[in-house]
């Protein structure tokens, strides 16, 4: 009989055993990929010698070019918000293609309550109630920008587990029914001159603030929950998430709420940003969302990646678009590059799928 | 080993519309006891399983556990009455470790208060992991592998020790070799053994007549939706249970129904 059918011994908790986390793989990519913008820098004619992210300038305060690392940071931010959701549904097994117009719908609906009544002494121009949704406490905004979100992602997540209908077309339709929305609220006047708390919620690096926040919240919630727990199970094997005992169709309508209300909460930041809410905001939002979690190693099977990939997969994101500003690649460059690099990332993480079975 | 009658059915029926996939089963064992269900394929043995285990909802008959009748809702329910059954497909998540696995919609957690995100207590799971499988004799060189990462034979042997570590009060597995190796199902067929030392009592749904003569201490066989076998290992053979299983001989008390 082989040694391993009988003894007791062997059984282990080796921390040393632990397997090589594939958020490593995001974090040497996003380190490789800054290299090579470092080293372009350098070589390139016609940048004079520029650094892409160390400080050049000779000051003593500081190594970094703070500027830019500030500008990219600040750039992924908002969307980073709405992967951090989007990555809960893939973990899944599903798909939320709603989110990058629900943020613009969200951001027409709450700002009409973040509104002030008078703009330097006139009445507010763009007011889409009366004054009794002027110069409301700023909670009363988010709050109803949240319930909105919750209701969109209870909408989906229905359609999704109860109705049996695939979430790329559940999420599909509920992306242009949320851009009509968007157009529809205000017949497609801009929604502008918010109160001064509204506008705080987005000012300056507060998108990136809302953003780690966020991320370090649902990173301790993916992980050491309930919650987090029964979402890796049902995108691992629903069949058996569901002969265990868990409330898979519950949990995902669950899932959804919770990505539709992060990305509710992105376009009420976003709004706040920009100090206006117009109805096309928001547009890719969502594809790069779902790029950036594809980037940071979530598998589109479900079951597999972290938020912590997720964070990353968003700077290394961040850095392509910023890297490609910096060596004045044209804007219509970058998009079909960074199309190309998404599609990168996925054939490399199936490879070492492929190699590890 | 005490008389106390672990499981026992009286008239259990199962029909499906105008087919009758299970006739009048009586069926007995008693702790400690383990017992193999033989037969050929649709002579009944997953269907009787699955009323026992509350997958399906009988037709009529009774069912009792431990003296108490019983009625599942669902399989959830019979868990909790302390049936554990190792399902022929493995209901395992690939993404999950070993603790995560045994513990899959009944983990151990601690601030019960924040309801859906209350936190998950991994160092009580991977203890209680640990005594389990110690407790089965299963040997897996790292209880924090994903399920992906585990042969066969390991994935099987995960499955068989969700019950010693919930201390189930009957096991039920239904071909838990069939898709095994040689080494493979001879590490599963040990673990069965381990169980019978430790006087839990089980059911073992097998084709596999070698390792039924091992393993079992009774032999029940099933044909055409009936009971038509009920034999001791020590009266019979492996020829007489073919006999059995193809028609060719009936049990004296199960005459009447005989076809």
């Amino acid at each position: 009989m082989s040694d391993t059918s009988h003894g007791t011994g062997g059984l282990s908790f080796d921390k040393t055993k632990r397997i090589w986390p594939s958020e490593m793989n995001v974090l040497l990519a996003l380190i490789i990929i800054i290299v090579i913008f470092e080293i372009l820098g350098q070589v390139l004619p016609y940048m004079n010698d520029q650094s892409f992210l160390f400080d050049t300038r000779g000051r003593f305060d500081s190594i970094f070019n703070e500027a830019r690392l500030q500008i990219i940071i600040l750039q992924v931010a908002i969307i980073g918000i709405i992967a951090l959701g989007v990555t809960q549904v893939i973990i899944t097994a599903g798909i939320d293609l709603s989110s990058g117009p629900l943020v613009a719908a969200t951001a027409m609906i709450a700002m009409s309550f973040g509104q002030t009544e008078f703009v330097n002494g006139f009445a507010n121009p763009k007011a889409v109630f009366g004054s009794w949704a002027m110069d409301l406490p700023v909670l009363i905004p988010v709050v109803i920008g949240l319930a909105f979100g919750a209701l969109i992602g209870g909408i989906n997540g229905t359609f999704v587990a109860y109705f049996r209908i695939p979430p790329f077309i559940a999420t599909l339709g509920m992306f242009l029914i949320c851009r009509g929305i968007a157009l529809w609220w205000s017949a497609g006047n801009p929604v502008s001159f918010p109160t001064d708390q509204y506008a705080a919620l987005g000012a300056g690096m507060m998108p990136v603030v809302w953003f780690l926040f966020l991320a370090a919240v649902f990173h301790v919630i993916m992980r050491y929950t309930l919650y987090g727990k029964h979402t890796y199970a049902i995108g691992s094997n629903e069949e058996a998430a569901r002969m265990s005992g868990i409330n898979v169709k519950r949990h995902k309508v669950m899932v959804y709420m919770i990505a539709s209300m992060l990305a509710a909460f992105a376009g009420v930041v976003l709004s706040s940003k920009a100090s206006t809410a117009q109805a096309g905001m928001g547009e890719f939002y969502e594809l790069f969302a779902i790029a950036m979690a594809v980037i940071g190693g979530i598998s589109l099977t479900g079951g597999r990646g972290s938020i912590i990939g997720t964070v990353l997969g968003a700077m290394v994101l961040g850095v392509i678009r910023s890297g490609f500003t910096y060596i004045k690649l044209d804007g219509s460059y970058q998009l079909m590059a960074m199309g190309g690099i998404i599609i990168a990332a996925v054939i490399l993480d199936q490879f070492r799928q492929r190699s590890k079975a | 080993m005490s008389n106390e009658i672990v499981l026992k059915t009286e008239d259990l029926t199962k029909h499906y519309g105008g087919v009758h996939a299970l006739e009048g089963a009586n069926f007995e064992m008693v702790m400690g006891e383990h017992v193999a269900i033989m037969g050929d394929n649709g002579a009944g043995k997953s269907t009787f399983v699955r009323q026992i285990t509350g997958v399906e909802q009988r037709t009529r008959g009774k069912v009792s556990l431990y003296g108490e009748d019983v009625s599942f809702a669902g399989p959830l329910d019979a868990r909790e009455a302390g049936i554990e059954t190792v399902f022929q497909t493995l209901a395992l998540a690939d993404d999950l470790d070993v603790p995560d696995n045994l513990f899959l919609g009944r983990e151990m957690t601690y601030a019960n208060w924040l309801g859906p995100f209350r936190l998950l207590d991994y160092k009580g799971m991977r203890k209680a992991t640990i005594e389990g499988l110690n407790k089965t004799a299963v040997k897996i060189p790292n209880i924090r592998n994903t399920i992906r990462n585990m042969s066969g034979g390991q994935r099987q042997c995960v499955a068989i020790a969700r019950t010693a570590t919930f201390h189930s009060r009957l096991t039920i597995m239904d071909e838990p070799t069939a898709a095994l190796g040689v080494q493979e199902t001879a590490q599963v067929e040990n673990i069965i053994r381990t169980l019978k030392d430790a006087g839990e009592p089980l059911i073992l749904i097998s084709h596999n007549m070698r390792q039924v003569m091992e393993l079992v201490d009774r032999i029940v066989v099933f044909r055409r939706g009936r009971i038509v076998a009920n034999l001791k290992k020590e009266d019979t053979d492996g020829q007489d249970i073919v006999a059995y299983i193809t028609g060719a001989k009936t049990g004296e008390e199960y005459m009447e129904h005989a076809v």
